[in-house]
Protein backbone atom coordinates (compact mmCIF):
# COMPACT_ATOMS: atom_id res chain seq x y z
CA UNK A 1 0.00 0.00 0.00
CA UNK A 2 1.53 3.32 -0.96
CA UNK A 3 2.15 6.08 1.66
CA UNK A 4 -0.37 9.10 2.13
CA UNK A 5 0.90 12.14 0.95
CA UNK A 6 3.12 14.03 3.63
CA UNK A 7 1.03 16.40 4.98
CA UNK A 8 -1.91 14.04 4.58
CA UNK A 9 -0.48 11.81 6.66
CA UNK A 10 0.63 13.95 9.71
CA UNK A 11 -2.88 15.09 9.77
CA UNK A 12 -4.41 11.72 9.68
CA UNK A 13 -1.90 10.30 12.27
CA UNK A 14 -2.61 13.00 14.53
CA UNK A 15 -6.17 12.79 14.37
CA UNK A 16 -5.92 8.83 15.18
CA UNK A 17 -3.60 9.53 18.26
CA UNK A 18 -6.42 11.35 20.05
CA UNK A 19 -9.01 10.01 21.93
CA UNK A 20 -12.90 10.85 20.29
CA UNK A 21 -13.87 14.11 21.90
CA UNK A 22 -10.74 15.85 21.07
CA UNK A 23 -10.62 13.98 17.40
CA UNK A 24 -14.29 15.54 17.19
CA UNK A 25 -12.85 18.77 18.08
CA UNK A 26 -10.11 18.84 15.91
CA UNK A 27 -12.85 18.18 12.75
CA UNK A 28 -15.26 20.67 14.03
CA UNK A 29 -12.32 23.28 13.64
CA UNK A 30 -11.04 21.90 10.21
CA UNK A 31 -15.08 22.46 9.44
CA UNK A 32 -15.29 26.40 10.99
CA UNK A 33 -11.72 26.71 8.47
CA UNK A 34 -13.87 25.55 5.03
CA UNK A 35 -14.10 28.33 2.55
CA UNK A 36 -16.44 27.81 -0.22
CA UNK A 37 -15.26 27.29 -3.75
CA UNK A 38 -14.16 31.12 -4.84
CA UNK A 39 -16.32 32.43 -7.53
CA UNK A 40 -13.17 32.83 -10.00
CA UNK A 41 -13.66 29.29 -10.05
CA UNK A 42 -17.24 28.36 -9.89
CA UNK A 43 -20.56 30.13 -9.46
CA UNK A 44 -23.67 29.06 -8.86
CA UNK A 45 -25.49 27.10 -9.88
CA UNK A 46 -22.84 24.73 -9.96
CA UNK A 47 -21.83 22.66 -13.20
CA UNK A 48 -23.23 18.76 -12.52
CA UNK A 49 -19.85 17.90 -13.77
CA UNK A 50 -18.20 18.85 -10.61
CA UNK A 51 -21.20 17.28 -8.13
CA UNK A 52 -19.69 14.50 -5.89
CA UNK A 53 -21.95 11.40 -6.66
CA UNK A 54 -23.59 9.45 -3.68
CA UNK A 55 -22.74 12.97 -0.96
CA UNK A 56 -26.53 13.97 0.17
CA UNK A 57 -24.58 16.90 1.62
CA UNK A 58 -24.13 18.05 -1.79
CA UNK A 59 -20.56 18.59 -1.97
CA UNK A 60 -18.56 19.91 -5.61
CA UNK A 61 -14.55 19.43 -6.68
CA UNK A 62 -13.00 21.58 -8.34
CA UNK A 63 -9.53 20.64 -9.53
CA UNK A 64 -6.86 24.06 -10.37
CA UNK A 65 -3.81 23.79 -12.47
CA UNK A 66 -0.90 24.93 -10.37
CA UNK A 67 2.53 24.82 -10.91
CA UNK A 68 4.71 22.03 -12.76
CA UNK A 69 1.96 20.43 -13.06
CA UNK A 70 0.29 19.81 -10.07
CA UNK A 71 -3.58 20.76 -8.69
CA UNK A 72 -4.78 22.43 -6.02
CA UNK A 73 -8.29 21.92 -5.21
CA UNK A 74 -11.75 23.63 -3.94
CA UNK A 75 -15.10 22.37 -2.79
CA UNK A 76 -18.40 23.56 -1.91
CA UNK A 77 -20.53 21.94 0.42
CA UNK A 78 -24.45 23.13 -0.09
CA UNK A 79 -26.07 21.20 2.71
CA UNK A 80 -25.69 23.31 5.85
CA UNK A 81 -25.63 20.61 7.91
CA UNK A 82 -23.26 18.67 5.61
CA UNK A 83 -20.46 19.21 8.42
CA UNK A 84 -18.07 16.28 8.20
CA UNK A 85 -18.39 16.62 4.34
CA UNK A 86 -17.15 20.34 5.09
CA UNK A 87 -14.30 18.84 7.51
CA UNK A 88 -12.98 16.45 5.01
CA UNK A 89 -13.15 19.12 2.08
CA UNK A 90 -10.96 21.26 4.37
CA UNK A 91 -9.00 18.59 4.96
CA UNK A 92 -7.93 17.31 1.59
CA UNK A 93 -8.05 21.23 0.53
CA UNK A 94 -5.16 22.01 2.83
CA UNK A 95 -3.24 18.25 2.34
CA UNK A 96 -3.40 17.22 -1.08
CA UNK A 97 -3.16 21.24 -2.52
CA UNK A 98 0.30 20.66 -4.52
CA UNK A 99 1.13 17.04 -3.48
CA UNK A 100 2.33 14.69 -6.17
CA UNK A 101 -0.13 13.67 -8.47
CA UNK A 102 0.77 10.03 -8.30
CA UNK A 103 0.15 10.10 -4.46
CA UNK A 104 -3.15 11.82 -4.44
CA UNK A 105 -4.09 8.96 -7.24
CA UNK A 106 -3.01 6.42 -4.70
CA UNK A 107 -5.36 8.12 -1.65
CA UNK A 108 -7.34 5.28 -0.44
CA UNK A 109 -11.20 6.36 -0.47
CA UNK A 110 -11.31 4.12 2.89
CA UNK A 111 -9.11 6.62 4.66
CA UNK A 112 -12.39 8.56 5.68
CA UNK A 113 -12.35 5.33 8.57
CA UNK A 114 -8.74 7.04 9.53
CA UNK A 115 -10.28 11.03 9.96
CA UNK A 116 -13.75 9.89 11.19
CA UNK A 117 -13.38 6.59 12.92
CA UNK A 118 -15.34 3.59 12.35
CA UNK A 119 -18.37 4.95 13.81
CA UNK A 120 -19.40 6.23 10.61
CA UNK A 121 -23.00 5.32 8.94
CA UNK A 122 -22.65 3.33 5.73
CA UNK A 123 -24.20 6.24 4.03
CA UNK A 124 -22.06 8.36 5.36
CA UNK A 125 -19.33 7.01 5.16
CA UNK A 126 -19.58 6.58 1.52
CA UNK A 127 -21.12 9.75 0.86
CA UNK A 128 -17.34 11.07 2.50
CA UNK A 129 -15.44 8.09 -0.09
CA UNK A 130 -16.78 10.06 -2.65
CA UNK A 131 -15.51 13.34 -2.37
CA UNK A 132 -12.09 11.62 -1.77
CA UNK A 133 -12.67 9.29 -4.83
CA UNK A 134 -13.47 13.03 -6.83
CA UNK A 135 -9.99 14.07 -6.06
CA UNK A 136 -8.18 11.04 -6.81
CA UNK A 137 -10.49 11.30 -10.25
CA UNK A 138 -8.92 14.67 -11.09
CA UNK A 139 -5.11 13.90 -10.07
CA UNK A 140 -5.66 10.66 -12.70
CA UNK A 141 -7.02 12.53 -15.25
CA UNK A 142 -4.31 15.59 -14.88
CA UNK A 143 -1.96 12.06 -15.02
CA UNK A 144 -3.16 10.95 -17.72
CA UNK A 145 -3.20 14.31 -20.11
CA UNK A 146 0.31 14.81 -19.34
CA UNK A 147 1.22 11.08 -20.20
CA UNK A 148 -0.98 11.60 -23.34
CA UNK A 149 1.09 15.03 -24.15
CA UNK A 150 4.47 13.46 -23.37
CA UNK A 151 3.86 10.37 -25.93
CA UNK A 152 2.31 13.15 -28.33
CA UNK A 153 5.48 15.42 -28.31
CA UNK B 1 -46.93 27.97 7.79
CA UNK B 2 -47.82 24.93 9.56
CA UNK B 3 -50.57 25.47 12.07
CA UNK B 4 -50.40 24.67 16.00
CA UNK B 5 -49.69 21.06 16.44
CA UNK B 6 -53.08 20.29 18.63
CA UNK B 7 -55.17 22.18 15.96
CA UNK B 8 -53.45 19.31 13.14
CA UNK B 9 -56.57 16.58 14.25
CA UNK B 10 -53.58 14.35 15.00
CA UNK B 11 -54.83 10.88 16.81
CA UNK B 12 -52.14 11.37 19.35
CA UNK B 13 -50.58 14.92 18.97
CA UNK B 14 -48.91 14.64 22.58
CA UNK B 15 -46.25 12.88 20.71
CA UNK B 16 -44.74 15.87 19.20
CA UNK B 17 -44.08 19.27 20.46
CA UNK B 18 -42.90 22.51 18.42
CA UNK B 19 -39.77 24.76 18.64
CA UNK B 20 -41.67 26.71 20.98
CA UNK B 21 -42.58 24.31 23.16
CA UNK B 22 -39.20 23.19 23.74
CA UNK B 23 -37.71 26.46 23.92
CA UNK B 24 -40.15 26.76 27.24
CA UNK B 25 -39.14 23.59 28.31
CA UNK B 26 -35.46 23.93 28.60
CA UNK B 27 -34.93 24.11 32.68
CA UNK B 28 -37.45 21.31 33.11
CA UNK B 29 -36.05 18.02 34.49
CA UNK B 30 -38.76 15.65 33.73
CA UNK B 31 -37.59 16.45 30.43
CA UNK B 32 -34.40 14.88 28.46
CA UNK B 33 -33.37 16.52 25.45
CA UNK B 34 -31.91 14.16 23.06
CA UNK B 35 -30.45 14.45 19.71
CA UNK B 36 -29.82 11.77 17.07
CA UNK B 37 -27.85 12.10 13.68
CA UNK B 38 -26.41 10.60 11.01
CA UNK B 39 -23.48 13.20 10.70
CA UNK B 40 -21.17 12.40 13.56
CA UNK B 41 -20.11 16.00 14.08
CA UNK B 42 -23.71 17.99 14.12
CA UNK B 43 -24.22 17.43 18.11
CA UNK B 44 -20.74 18.00 18.88
CA UNK B 45 -20.70 21.65 16.24
CA UNK B 46 -23.78 22.76 18.61
CA UNK B 47 -27.14 21.90 20.12
CA UNK B 48 -30.01 22.59 22.07
CA UNK B 49 -28.64 23.42 25.35
CA UNK B 50 -29.05 20.91 27.65
CA UNK B 51 -29.45 18.40 25.13
CA UNK B 52 -27.44 15.33 25.46
CA UNK B 53 -26.44 12.77 22.00
CA UNK B 54 -27.88 9.39 21.44
CA UNK B 55 -25.88 7.89 18.70
CA UNK B 56 -27.39 5.35 16.35
CA UNK B 57 -24.56 3.90 15.60
CA UNK B 58 -22.33 3.79 18.53
CA UNK B 59 -25.44 3.86 20.92
CA UNK B 60 -28.47 2.30 19.32
CA UNK B 61 -26.87 -0.48 17.33
CA UNK B 62 -25.38 -3.74 18.86
CA UNK B 63 -21.53 -3.36 17.43
CA UNK B 64 -21.26 -7.37 16.53
CA UNK B 65 -24.43 -8.11 14.70
CA UNK B 66 -26.91 -6.10 12.82
CA UNK B 67 -29.65 -5.93 15.66
CA UNK B 68 -29.87 -3.12 18.27
CA UNK B 69 -29.10 -3.14 21.73
CA UNK B 70 -30.07 -5.31 24.41
CA UNK B 71 -32.32 -4.57 27.78
CA UNK B 72 -28.41 -4.05 29.83
CA UNK B 73 -26.97 -1.70 26.98
CA UNK B 74 -30.58 0.24 27.12
CA UNK B 75 -30.28 0.70 30.62
CA UNK B 76 -26.88 1.69 30.72
CA UNK B 77 -27.40 4.01 27.81
CA UNK B 78 -30.40 6.06 29.53
CA UNK B 79 -28.54 5.90 33.00
CA UNK B 80 -25.91 7.67 31.27
CA UNK B 81 -28.58 10.49 30.02
CA UNK B 82 -29.75 10.81 33.91
CA UNK B 83 -33.65 9.25 32.38
CA UNK B 84 -35.48 7.49 34.59
CA UNK B 85 -39.15 5.33 33.32
CA UNK B 86 -40.37 8.71 33.98
CA UNK B 87 -38.57 11.13 31.99
CA UNK B 88 -39.59 12.09 28.67
CA UNK B 89 -37.13 11.74 26.56
CA UNK B 90 -37.33 14.08 23.90
CA UNK B 91 -35.84 13.54 20.63
CA UNK B 92 -34.78 15.72 17.30
CA UNK B 93 -32.43 15.69 14.72
CA UNK B 94 -31.25 15.76 11.18
CA UNK B 95 -32.54 14.69 8.16
CA UNK B 96 -35.99 15.65 9.03
CA UNK B 97 -35.99 13.87 12.17
CA UNK B 98 -34.93 10.33 10.61
CA UNK B 99 -32.91 9.30 13.00
CA UNK B 100 -35.03 11.28 15.99
CA UNK B 101 -37.66 8.84 14.54
CA UNK B 102 -35.71 5.84 14.86
CA UNK B 103 -34.38 6.57 18.48
CA UNK B 104 -38.06 6.86 19.60
CA UNK B 105 -39.16 4.12 17.42
CA UNK B 106 -36.95 2.28 19.87
CA UNK B 107 -37.74 3.38 22.74
CA UNK B 108 -41.27 2.01 22.05
CA UNK B 109 -39.43 -1.63 21.76
CA UNK B 110 -37.96 -1.31 25.17
CA UNK B 111 -41.78 0.27 26.30
CA UNK B 112 -40.55 3.77 27.38
CA UNK B 113 -43.49 5.36 26.16
CA UNK B 114 -42.64 8.66 27.30
CA UNK B 115 -41.21 10.15 24.12
CA UNK B 116 -41.77 12.94 21.89
CA UNK B 117 -40.37 14.52 19.12
CA UNK B 118 -39.55 17.82 18.16
CA UNK B 119 -41.61 18.57 14.86
CA UNK B 120 -38.91 19.87 12.27
CA UNK B 121 -36.06 18.68 14.07
CA UNK B 122 -32.69 20.01 14.25
CA UNK B 123 -33.02 22.04 11.12
CA UNK B 124 -36.36 24.42 12.14
CA UNK B 125 -34.13 25.43 15.51
CA UNK B 126 -31.12 26.73 13.96
CA UNK B 127 -33.36 28.22 10.89
CA UNK B 128 -35.35 29.80 14.07
CA UNK B 129 -32.27 31.01 15.57
CA UNK B 130 -32.73 29.83 19.03
CA UNK B 131 -30.06 29.53 21.65
CA UNK B 132 -27.55 26.44 21.19
CA UNK B 133 -24.86 25.37 23.24
CA UNK B 134 -21.45 23.56 22.91
CA UNK B 135 -21.49 22.23 26.28
CA UNK B 136 -22.08 18.78 26.76
CA UNK B 137 -24.39 18.39 29.69
CA UNK B 138 -23.61 15.91 32.53
CA UNK B 139 -26.25 14.30 34.59
CA UNK B 140 -26.54 12.62 37.56
CA UNK B 141 -26.54 8.71 36.71
CA UNK B 142 -29.93 7.30 37.22
CA UNK B 143 -30.95 4.10 38.35
CA UNK B 144 -33.24 3.30 34.97
CA UNK B 145 -34.54 -0.27 34.60
CA UNK B 146 -35.93 -1.18 31.55
CA UNK B 147 -37.82 -4.57 30.58
CA UNK B 148 -36.43 -6.83 28.11
CA UNK B 149 -36.51 -5.21 24.30
CA UNK B 150 -39.84 -6.63 22.98
CA UNK B 151 -39.79 -7.53 19.21
CA UNK B 152 -43.26 -8.39 18.04
CA UNK B 153 -45.17 -5.12 18.08
CA UNK B 154 -43.28 -2.72 16.53
CA UNK B 155 -41.08 -4.81 14.16
CA UNK B 156 -40.92 -6.73 11.23
CA UNK B 157 -38.20 -9.70 10.37
CA UNK B 158 -37.33 -11.25 6.87
CA UNK B 159 -39.78 -14.18 7.36
CA UNK B 160 -42.92 -12.04 9.29
CA UNK B 161 -41.92 -9.79 6.21
CA UNK B 162 -42.79 -12.88 3.52
CA UNK B 163 -45.85 -14.24 5.43
CA UNK B 164 -47.13 -10.50 5.43
CA UNK B 165 -46.65 -10.54 1.74
CA UNK B 166 -48.16 -14.21 0.81
CA UNK B 167 -51.31 -13.17 2.50
CA UNK B 168 -51.09 -9.69 0.91
CA UNK B 169 -51.25 -7.54 3.40
CA UNK B 170 -50.83 -3.89 3.15
CA UNK B 171 -47.12 -3.06 3.12
CA UNK B 172 -45.86 0.49 2.48
CA UNK B 173 -42.02 1.43 0.35
CA UNK B 174 -41.23 4.55 1.29
CA UNK B 175 -38.16 4.81 -0.45
CA UNK B 176 -38.05 7.05 -3.34
CA UNK B 177 -40.03 6.30 -6.90
CA UNK B 178 -36.46 5.30 -8.47
CA UNK B 179 -35.89 2.70 -5.47
CA UNK B 180 -38.71 1.43 -6.03
CA UNK B 181 -39.11 1.32 -9.53
CA UNK B 182 -35.60 -0.70 -9.43
CA UNK B 183 -34.06 2.00 -11.60
CA UNK B 184 -31.64 2.73 -8.33
CA UNK B 185 -30.50 0.80 -5.64
CA UNK B 186 -29.79 3.68 -3.66
CA UNK B 187 -31.86 6.93 -3.06
CA UNK B 188 -31.23 10.06 -4.97
CA UNK B 189 -27.84 11.32 -4.32
CA UNK B 190 -27.23 8.83 -2.16
CA UNK B 191 -24.37 5.77 -1.94
CA UNK B 192 -25.34 2.16 -2.67
CA UNK B 193 -25.62 0.46 0.37
CA UNK B 194 -25.30 -2.94 -0.92
CA UNK B 195 -28.05 -4.68 -2.13
CA UNK B 196 -27.46 -7.07 -4.92
CA UNK B 197 -30.69 -6.48 -6.54
CA UNK B 198 -32.92 -3.45 -7.34
CA UNK B 199 -37.05 -3.31 -7.26
CA UNK B 200 -39.49 -3.81 -4.53
CA UNK B 201 -41.34 -5.93 -2.01
CA UNK B 202 -44.78 -7.21 -4.28
CA UNK B 203 -47.47 -5.71 -3.70
CA UNK B 204 -45.90 -2.80 -1.62
CA UNK B 205 -47.20 0.84 -1.77
CA UNK B 206 -44.77 3.36 -3.02
CA UNK B 207 -45.33 6.24 -0.12
CA UNK B 208 -41.92 7.97 -0.24
CA UNK B 209 -40.97 8.94 3.57
CA UNK B 210 -40.80 12.63 2.36
CA UNK B 211 -44.77 12.91 1.33
CA UNK B 212 -45.78 13.07 4.94
CA UNK B 213 -43.11 16.56 5.76
CA UNK B 214 -43.80 19.68 4.53
CA UNK B 215 -41.02 20.64 2.62
CA UNK B 216 -40.79 24.51 3.71
CA UNK B 217 -39.85 23.84 7.53
CA UNK B 218 -39.92 20.05 8.11
CA UNK B 219 -42.41 20.13 10.08
CA UNK B 220 -45.44 17.56 9.70
CA UNK B 221 -48.24 17.76 7.75
CA UNK B 222 -51.57 18.20 9.24
CA UNK B 223 -54.19 15.04 9.87
CA UNK B 224 -55.82 15.88 6.62
CA UNK B 225 -53.03 16.14 4.37
CA UNK B 226 -51.94 12.73 5.84
CA UNK B 227 -55.23 10.60 5.44
CA UNK B 228 -55.23 11.87 1.87
CA UNK B 229 -52.02 10.51 0.88
CA UNK B 230 -52.42 7.47 3.12
CA UNK B 231 -55.73 6.24 3.24
CA UNK B 232 -57.46 7.99 0.38
CA UNK B 233 -55.13 7.86 -2.51
CA UNK B 234 -53.83 4.19 -1.26
CA UNK B 235 -56.64 2.70 0.38
CA UNK B 236 -55.31 1.98 3.81
CA UNK B 237 -57.56 1.73 6.73
CA UNK B 238 -56.35 2.36 10.79
CA UNK B 239 -57.67 -0.79 11.49
CA UNK B 240 -55.20 -2.49 8.67
CA UNK B 241 -52.14 -4.59 9.63
CA UNK B 242 -49.09 -2.58 8.10
CA UNK B 243 -45.61 -3.25 7.31
CA UNK B 244 -43.19 -0.23 6.34
CA UNK B 245 -39.58 -0.62 4.87
CA UNK B 246 -37.22 1.49 3.28
CA UNK B 247 -33.32 0.90 2.78
CA UNK B 248 -32.29 0.13 6.38
CA UNK B 249 -34.95 1.58 8.61
CA UNK B 250 -34.44 4.47 9.05
CA UNK B 251 -37.03 6.38 6.71
CA UNK B 252 -39.72 3.43 7.54
CA UNK B 253 -39.66 4.50 11.40
CA UNK B 254 -40.35 7.75 10.26
CA UNK B 255 -43.57 6.34 8.21
CA UNK B 256 -44.19 4.63 10.97
CA UNK B 257 -44.42 7.25 13.68
CA UNK B 258 -46.89 9.09 11.15
CA UNK B 259 -49.15 6.13 10.93
CA UNK B 260 -49.20 5.02 14.51
CA UNK B 261 -49.16 8.61 15.85
CA UNK B 262 -50.29 10.95 13.87
CA UNK B 263 -53.31 9.02 12.02
CA UNK B 264 -53.85 6.00 14.46
CA UNK B 265 -53.08 3.31 12.85
CA UNK B 266 -53.59 0.31 15.12
CA UNK B 267 -50.61 -2.28 14.10
CA UNK B 268 -48.14 -1.27 12.19
CA UNK B 269 -44.71 -2.34 12.14
CA UNK B 270 -40.97 -1.25 10.84
CA UNK B 271 -39.50 -4.27 8.84
CA UNK B 272 -35.75 -2.38 10.01
CA UNK B 273 -34.45 -5.29 7.30
CA UNK B 274 -35.19 -3.27 4.71
CA UNK B 275 -34.43 -3.64 1.05
CA UNK B 276 -30.82 -4.02 2.21
CA UNK B 277 -31.87 -7.56 3.75
CA UNK B 278 -34.50 -8.09 0.95
CA UNK B 279 -32.48 -7.12 -1.98
CA UNK B 280 -29.79 -9.20 -0.89
CA UNK B 281 -32.15 -12.43 -0.11
CA UNK B 282 -31.70 -15.40 -2.49
CA UNK B 283 -34.66 -16.55 -4.05
CA UNK B 284 -37.71 -14.12 -2.45
CA UNK B 285 -40.21 -12.32 -5.23
CA UNK B 286 -38.75 -9.12 -6.52
CA UNK B 287 -40.78 -6.82 -8.35
CA UNK B 288 -38.59 -4.71 -10.58
CA UNK B 289 -40.58 -2.62 -13.46
CA UNK B 290 -37.76 -1.16 -14.05
CA UNK B 291 -36.36 -4.69 -15.61
CA UNK B 292 -39.03 -6.06 -16.77
CA UNK B 293 -39.17 -2.69 -19.22
CA UNK B 294 -35.35 -3.64 -19.96
CA UNK B 295 -37.25 -6.96 -21.14
CA UNK B 296 -39.60 -5.92 -23.29
CA UNK B 297 -37.48 -3.37 -24.79
CA UNK B 298 -35.21 -6.28 -25.59
CA UNK B 299 -38.07 -8.41 -26.89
Amino acid sequence: MKPLPDRLERLVSTLESLEREDRIEMLIEAAGQFTPVPERIARRPFAAEHRVPGCESEAYVWPEAGPGGTLSFHFAVENPQGISAMALSEILRSSLSGAPLEEIAAVPADVVYRIFGRELSMGKSLGLMGIVNMVRSAALQQLQAAAAKHASG
Amino acid sequence: MSKHIDERGYAKADVLVSTDWVAEHLQDPAIRLAESNEDPLLYSSNHIPGAVEIDWTRDLNDPVRRDYLGRAAFEKLMRRVGATRETTIVLYGDKNNWWAAYAFWLLQLFNHTNAKIMDGGRMKWINEKRPVARTVPRYPPSNYTAPERDDTQFRAFRDQTLKHLEQKLPMIDVRSPEEYRGERLHMPDYPNEGALRGGHIPGALSIPWARAVNQEDGTFKDAAELRKIYTEENKLRPGDDVVAYCRIGERSSHTWFVLRYLLGFSKVRNYDGSWTEWGNLVNVPVENPSAETRDEAAA
